[in-house]
């Protein structure tokens, strides 16, 4: 059992850096959005920043890529982005038709480069 | 994967939803995304030398993919815990909108706010895109148990990915390695995109993505939430001024 857990104090760092900072939106969330309408005009602003927030986190994978990814050339990024989109529209919207073409396109391109 | 009509008995208990809920994870493309995102978090987090349960205990308590890397990569580097407290809760911003704005789908008079914070706690990206495609389909008062029954499925499924991930420990190779990276943002685009349900969600989208690259020259840390408000913010004037045209010619 102790090589499952591990150390405590690791377990204990991890509430106070990751679990409480990250909770802590959630229960805002849950508390202040107690009498908030679905359709109101607060929640039509909130739900868009929220959408361009996660645009955002889209973005900066592709921009600014992390480990592997780095290693792939920005244009075939952009490229397999712009690939998989258009297939997306043409396939009437379906997620995964545009998450296959853009995956074949990035890992042909990086295998075909070398 | 079909749900039941809405009248139909298969609603009748909380406990079906729930089954259905569980069973929906099978309907999402997002669930093998999941399971691929989960899949590197497990390799990471033996190579920065946490334990298995360590881990568990991050997807299980944490639950949000980018949280949890930033944890994993700070303290696996050496920082300080302040300093991992201070860019997961600003990586933590977003869910509180995506909380705010899901939790009116599923609320009825009878609901009180601690039926809900089950749902708050899995409340994270693909839940949030989920409800907007699965909640119509769902009758109103069986939607948390539904929910309860999505939510738990993606968690136990991201937890077996760990577990696996863990012990693979991060043999891919490079190739693969970035493939597996680039279907966070393919799939969470197109499924964003997909659930546009207003004119104001495209042009957030488009702009969020835009606007990016420009805020991330400030470098401030906080790049996410600059370029996300804005981006947001523009998105609703349109949505106000489109809506203020409709008015004036009717």
């Amino acid at each position: 059992m102790s090589t499952f857990i591990g150390d405590w104090h690791a377990l204990a760092i991890l509430f106070v850096a990751g679990v409480i900072p990250n909770q802590i939106w959630r229960m805002l969330g849950l508390w202040f959005g107690g009498g908030i309408d679905e359709n109101s005009e607060l929640l039509v602003w909130v739900r868009a920043v929220a959408t361009a927030i996660l645009a955002g986190i889209i973005a900066q994978i592709v921009v600014q890529p992390p480990g592997a990814l780095a290693g792939v050339p920005d244009w075939l990024r952009y490229g397999a982005v712009a690939a998989g989109f258009v297939a997306f529209m043409l396939a009437r919207k379906s997620i995964f038709a545009g998450v296959i073409v853009g995956e074949v396109v990035m890992i042909a391109g990086k295998y075909w480069l070398g | 994967m079909a749900l039941p009509p809405l009248d139909s008995p298969q609603w009748q208990t909380s406990f079906r939803a729930f089954l259905w809920g569980a069973r929906s994870i099978g309907a999402t493309v997002l669930t093998l995304v999941l399971f691929a995102t989960y899949l590197g978090i497990g390799a990471l987090a033996h190579d920065s030398g946490f334990s298995l349960g360590w881990t568990l205990a991050s997807t299980a308590f944490v639950w949000a993919g980018p949280a949890q890397i930033i944890v994993i990569t700070t303290l696996g580097s050496g920082a300080t815990v302040l300093q991992s407290a201070i860019a997961v809760t600003v990586s933590a911003i977003r869910l509180f909108p995506m909380v705010v704005s899901v939790l009116p789908l599923m609320r009825t008079e009878q609901t009180k706010r601690r039926h809900l914070i089950l749902v708050a706690h899995l409340t994270a990206v693909t839940l949030w895109v989920e409800c907007y495609r699965f909640l119509p389909q769902v009758p109103r008062n069986r939607r948390i148990a539904f929910i309860h029954g999505l939510g738990l499925g993606l968690v136990s499924v991201c937890l077996i990915a760990n577990t696996i991930g863990y012990m693979l420990a991060a043999n891919l190779t490079p190739l693969l390695a970035a493939g597996m990276l680039m279907l966070t943002p393919l799939a969470f685009l197109f499924s964003t995109a997909r659930n546009c349900r207003e004119f104001a969600d495209v042009i957030a989208l488009v702009l969020g993505l835009l606007l990016f690259p420009l805020a991330a020259l400030l470098n401030s840390g906080v790049d996410i939430l600059v370029s996300g408000v804005v981006a947001g913010t523009i998105a609703y004037g349109v949505h106000r001024a489109r809506a203020g045209t409709v008015r004036a010619r009717a």
